[in-house]
């Protein structure tokens, strides 16, 4: 697009569309009787007002680093990967069963070997879609979307019958053991000297996925399967003409995604849960894939908008505690972004072009 | 398994197809239009919901029926808007409106009736009642035919047999008129319809109009038929089984109803039964639930008959200039 300078298309593009799905948001807050204007306050006041909000609104932004680098890494080689979810839950499956069965001396040892169960088991969900994709040809969307479902049937009955501890009731795999507990962001800096509240929610993961932000943004603009991933994701053609195998790029690119989304797990299962329990995601997977849309699929804009919805996520959580406002609020803000900055795109895009274009002339 | 539970599996499976193959069907149109509709389970939902709503406000099934489809299409429209106007990505279209509906129903709900996002149960004509076909009570005393007739076919609402009278419906319109034609066409190949003269997008968006209308119906049955009242995400993965059988069928009305009673077959056996036991070997109900999405993966992978949608499905037209 020479249209529109890269500043327009990187910055200007996405927060219209972020401010038209908000301004869209306190509509339905004004609708459903309440004021927009005290129910930002409180997510603000409940999300980032203090240190205990700071450390669940880290928490979640940690998950969505992980799903949204996942969705991200998939765009660049234009595969739609729904299947998060059922790759980080699977993911979750994955450090579980690393962290009941085999002993580990320390948690640093115990972290990395979840790492490599969480991110092998998402990959493993995520490969027979791509496979089927690249060979047989049938639709990554379709497959990940039953991808999820079979995810969560597999997951629940391995926590109904193979996982749960006998004697107990609800279906939950056993507690891991507390030499595995993840010190927390809280502890470090207490450590360092610095003091701070008491939480128990941020964890080191935070600074893991900080790590695979620049680790994503290493692997996509500086190395060579980086650049054979977006040429295949910009044209095929041109990419099978250059000697690059979609079979191969497709494959690995959803290997790494599913990675990435399994990754996820080592936060909610070995740093939140400490135990793998039903819906260990809480949707996350989807929510992926609007930070992915919104950030741009680049590890810097899918870090701020991981950031805003840990935010709106935390935020939201206190607004259904304090009003009657239901924690589902988030799920329409979700929506409206997804809606404006992926679907909706052209919408926002075609009047700021055909205004740069005026003044380009002008 | 004895007659008469078989009788009642059978009953059992009729009403859980019926709102799979309404979706199903909707699902049809659509996409033979080359409109791909993930937002099947969304549209639904918000029709459940509007359904819901509006029959325990006014006492009366068929307002709801009216709410729930407005409602349908309006998330329908929506979805045009966004993958036929401004040629946006249909299949994040469709994520888009599923949570929409996912979020915004138990919103409207909590704000409306205030029991944690849910409306209130429905009585009487708030309900389609069941129907008694004519005879039933008669008949039902013949051996085996007649218990076949006056339970498993008659003593269903009336939604039930619009949906399989939908099935001869849709395939007479598809493939026997000429908009049939025309929008299976738009579905393969636009550019052609285009070149006849005909307007891609007022096509395609009667297409997405007509999905709407059955989500719409799908959606008031599960709570006006089905059940009595909206509870939250009462759609269970319903829109995405609907979207698997839909595959499964391989995009053809008839099959789509075969699809959608063996799916339907399978949520009654493991509504029933918390492990079925199949010669000795005992099987979890989570396989069961999970079948449909198995069997739609086996499919795709065109291991057993390769399922090969239409051809320009998903693409937005671009009209040359």
């Amino acid at each position: 697009m020479t249209v529109m300078p890269k500043w327009a298309d990187v910055i200007l593009v996405p927060l219209i569309s972020l401010f038209l799905a908000l301004a869209i948001s306190a509509l339905v807050i004004l609708a459903i009787g309440e004021d927009p204007v005290e129910a930002v306050q409180l997510m603000i006041e409940g999300s980032v007002g203090s240190i205990r909000g700071w450390g669940y609104t880290l928490y979640y932004t940690t998950n969505f680093i992980f799903t949204g680098l996942a969705v991200s890494v998939a765009f660049h080689a234009r595969l739609f990967n729904i299947g998060g979810e059922g790759q980080a839950s699977l993911g979750g499956l994955g450090v579980a069963l690393v962290l009941l069965f085999l002993p580990w001396p320390h948690w640093t040892v115990a972290l990395f070997a979840a790492m490599l169960g969480g991110a092998a088991f998402g990959a493993l969900w995520a490969l027979i879609p791509a496979w089927l994709q690249a060979k047989r040809g049938s639709h990554i969307v379709i497959t990940t979307i039953m991808f999820n479902f079979i995810a969560a049937g597999l997951l629940n009955y391995m926590l109904s019958y193979t996982l749960k501890p006998a004697g107990s009731g609800d279906p939950a795999s056993a507690k891991f053991s507390p030499s595995y507990d993840l010190p927390t962001l809280n502890s470090i800096l207490t450590d360092l000297g610095i003091q701070a509240a008491r939480d128990d929610s941020v964890n080191v993961t935070f600074l893991i996925a900080l790590l695979a932000c620049v680790l994503v943004w290493v692997l996509m603009w500086r190395t060579r399967l980086g650049y054979e991933i977006r040429a295949f994701g910009h044209s095929e053609t041109a990419a099978k003409y250059a000697g690059i195998s979609p079979l191969k790029i497709t494959v690995i690119a959803m290997l790494i995604s599913g990675g990435l989304a399994g990754l996820m797990a080592i936060n909610t299962v070995m740093g939140e849960a400490e135990r793998l329990v039903l819906n260990s995601t809480g949707g996350a997977g989807f929510i992926g894939i609007a930070v992915a849309l919104m950030g741009r699929s680049h590890p810097i804009g899918v870090l701020l908008a991981a950031l805003l919805f840990g935010f709106l996520y935390q935020g939201g959580a206190e607004l259904s505690l304090w009003t009657s406002i239901p924690a589902q609020l988030i799920v329409v803000v979700q929506a409206l972004v997804i809606l404006f900055t992926g679907a909706l795109d052209n919408m926002v895009r075609m009047p700021i072009e055909r205004m740069f274009l005026a003044m380009r002339r002008g | 398994m004895d007659f008469p539970t078989l009788i009642q599996i059978l009953d059992s499976t009729l009403r859980l197809a019926t709102p799979l193959l309404l979706a199903c069907l909707a699902g049809l149109f659509s996409e033979r239009a080359g409109i791909f509709d993930i937002a099947l389970e969304g549209k639904m939902l918000a029709a459940a919901f509007a359904s819901g709503a509006f029959a325990a406000i006014s006492g009366s099934a068929w307002i709801g029926l009216a709410a729930g489809i407005g409602a349908s299409v309006m998330l329908s429209l929506l979805h045009g808007l966004a993958s036929i106007t401004f040629r946006g990505n249909q299949l994040i279209s469709g994520v888009a409106i599923n949570f929409l509906a996912a979020g915004l129903t138990v919103l409207v709900a909590q704000h409306w009736f205030q029991q944690g996002g849910r409306t209130p149960s429905l009585l009487g004509d708030g309900r389609f009642s069941p129907i008694k076909l004519p005879l039933a009570d008669t008949l039902s005393r013949i051996p085996v035919l007649g218990p076949i007739y006056s339970e498993l076919i008659s003593g269903h609402s009336i939604l039930v047999y619009v949906a399989i009278i939908c099935v001869p419906a849709t395939w007479y319109v598809l493939f026997r008129t000429r908009f049939g034609l025309r929008l299976r066409a738009v579905g393969e190949n636009p550019a052609a319809v285009d070149t006849a003269g005909i307007s891609v997008v007022g096509l395609r968006f009667a297409a997405v109009v007509i999905c709407g209308v059955l989500c719409g119906v799908a959606g008031a049955y599960l709570a006006t038929g089905l059940q009595a009242g909206f509870v939250k995400d009462m759609t269970a993965g319903r829109g995405f089984i609907a979207l698997a059988a839909l595959i499964f069928a391989k995009w053809r009305p008839w099959f789509a109803l075969y699809a959608c009673l063996l799916f339907g077959l399978l949520q009654a056996l493991a509504l029933r039964y918390q492990n079925l036991d199949i010669a000795g070997i005992a099987v979890p109900v989570q396989l069961m639930d999970t079948l449909p999405y198995i069997l739609t993966v086996v499919i795709l992978a065109g291991f057993v008959g390769r399922a090969v949608p239409p051809r320009a499905g998903g693409e937005p037209y671009v009209k040359e200039r």
